[in-house]
């Protein structure tokens, strides 16, 4: 009775939507082989950060992601996103809790038996959005990544852009909190990657929280955001207004 | 849940069918199949209790009386038999009657020749069970009360009729429940191709904060649709087979006519139509549930 009571206490802390939307706390994650690929991390992300997370490959950027949508529990240590605690959130409340979040990956991961509208409709759809909703917030979220004109195309009729337009249309439709993106840019040619994240700037500038994997150098040194550097599973170095930092 | 979700579960559910046609297909099949034998044998045994039951109603037992038994004696006897659980109904046959009945039967105008009832003592009670089964010890019964000189009774066709009633009754469980384990093995495979097939859909869902429900409810659907789709087929066939077939035994066996009396289609067409879309749709639902809190882990 009193380990429910204090679980019920611990499960949402308070969220006040003033300042912290992402913490992570002594952070460890070791998967059942290898070398742990998170070693005691400390993040703490505002509401409203626009933040880069770069490192080595196998430094542990995925994998820290991957425990931000609690598909992954880590090892030891604390995460809370927007109040939930997502050691002890309940198997069922992944849903409503994931509801809060926008996420885009390298490989766009789009529907592809389904047109552009449909893919975006889709996550609509999965949230029990009114159909006459739907009709009203899909063309408009296409026109804001740029593919108003594109929406009866399939994927494979699209170029490696627009399909991560569509994945990023996808991921805001149910307008995010947070938006990540795990090298939103990797599979894109320089032009673009840039495109791509002037329109991840956009989105942020309109108050969406968001957290950027990526390997891309230029951008992340032209775009003077915060940057969090890892290497084998630690933060070595989390700047404001950074660069990308060579490894030697 | 909104009407709008609702439509497009169902809708999703009928793209998981067309998805994976052959699987599909073979699923269909298979519940055909089993719904098809399931019907045959509900057919044959529901005929086949018809005739027995038609049967049964035709067995007797025949008391007959000591010589020179009272009119009263009798009637107690009467009384006696009136109160056995066993028996549905009675009929007093006088010696009169049982030779007015023999004259007519057998000896027509030569009749004339008696003057007496030759018959004299051959007053009776026809007594009607209300099952075969319960024969033996109505006659045990009957045989122990003072008065009664002879028990007449139909042993052979009592117990063969009960006899072949349980073997086809067993047998066609024990087979039905065969072929249900296999629809649901199969179904369950069905689906999880389907499961496996859209695994990149299904993480896709999970990220954007589908509900555990909302992942699995298109594949339940799925394969209560094969289900149902398993079960109206052979109902279908049946309705066609049954008239053809009974038409068949009519023509190439009409000496058996007299003895067997059929059901008409309509008669087992109601029952079957609504048990067998009920078994399908349940075996498509089991087999779809399991394999979806198998391995839809979400
Ligand atoms: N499912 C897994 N099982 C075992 N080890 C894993 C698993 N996923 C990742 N790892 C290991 O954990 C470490 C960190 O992996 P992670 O994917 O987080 O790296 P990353 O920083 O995203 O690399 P990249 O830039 O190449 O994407 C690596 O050593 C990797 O081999
Ligand atoms: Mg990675």
């Amino acid at each position: 009775m009193a380990k429910s009571e204090i679980r019920g206490k611990r499960k949402r802390k308070q969220f006040t939507g003033s300042d912290e939307i992402i913490s992570l706390t002594n952070v460890s994650k070791a998967y059942a082989t290898g070398a742990p690929a998170l070693n005691g991390v400390n993040l703490h992300i505002q509401k409203g950060e626009f933040v880069f997370i770069v490192g080595d490959s196998g430094s542990g950027k995925s994998t820290m992601i991957k425990l931000l949508l609690r598909e992954l529990v880590p090892t030891s240590g604390e995460i809370n996103v927007m109040g939930y605690d997502l050691v002890r959130i309940r198997h069922r409340k992944i849903p409503k809790f994931r509801r809060n979040l926008g996420i885009v990956f390298q490989d766009f991961r789009l529907l592809k038996d389904r047109n552009v509208y449909e893919n975006v409709a889709f996550a609509q759809r999965i949230v029990q959005v009114p159909s006459k909703d739907i009709k009203r917030n899909v063309p408009s979220i296409l026109a804001t990544v740029g593919l108003a004109g594109k929406y009866k195309a399939k994927p494979r009729q699209l170029s490696g852009g627009e399909q991560q337009r569509v994945a990023i249309a996808r991921a805001l439709v149910n307008r995010p909190s947070i938006l990540l993106a795990d090298e939103p840019t990797g599979n894109l040619d320089p032009k673009n990657s840039w495109e791509i994240m002037k329109l991840l700037e956009q989105i942020n500038e309109n108050g969406t929280t968001v957290l950027v994997v990526t390997h891309n150098r230029e951008i992340v040194n032209a775009m003077q955001k915060r940057v969090v550097t890892m290497k084998k599973g630690v933060i070595v170095s989390d700047e404001e207004k950074g660069v990308y930092i060579d490894e030697d | 849940m909104r009407i709008s979700t609702f439509f497009y579960t169902i809708k999703q559910g009928c793209i998981n069918i067309f998805r994976n046609k052959w699987f599909t297909l073979a699923s269909i099949a298979t519940i055909g199949a089993c719904l098809f034998l399931f019907g045959l044998f509900y057919a044959i045994i529901a005929n086949f209790q018809n005739i027995v039951k038609t049967a049964q109603e035709g067995v007797s037992v025949t008391v007959f009386f000591d010589e020179g038994i009272s009119q009263e004696r009798i009637e107690e006897i009467g009384t006696l038999i009136d109160k056995r659980p066993e028996v549905s109904k009675k009929e007093f046959i006088s010696a009169d009657e049982a030779w007015e009945g023999f004259k007519e039967e057998y000896l027509g105008e030569y009749a004339d020749g008696f003057t007496e009832n030759p018959l004299a003592d051959s007053a009776s009670y026809e007594i009607y069970l209300n099952d075969v089964s319960m024969q033996p010890a109505l006659v045990t019964y009957l045989e122990g009360v003072d008065g009664i000189r002879l028990v007449n009774r139909s042993e052979v066709t009592a117990s063969t009729l009960t006899g072949v009633n349980a073997l086809i009754a067993y047998v066609s469980v024990g087979i039905i429940a065969i072929l249900f384990a296999v629809s649901i093995f199969l179904i369950s495979n069905t689906v999880m191709i389907g499961i496996s097939v859209r695994k990149e859909e299904i993480s896709i869902m999970k990220y954007i904060g589908a509900t555990d429900f909302f992942v699995r409810s298109p594949f339940v659907i799925e394969g209560m649709l094969i289900g149902a789709i398993g079960a109206l087929i052979p109902v279908g066939i049946i309705y066609v087979l049954y008239n053809k077939v009974i038409e068949y035994i009519m023509v190439e066996f009409s000496t058996l006519t007299q003895l067997l009396s059929f059901l008409s289609v309509d008669e087992i067409f109601g029952i079957l139509l609504s048990v067998s879309v009920l078994m399908g749709v349940g075996i498509g639902f089991l087999g779809s549930m399991i394999t979806v809190r198998k391995h839809l882990r979400v």
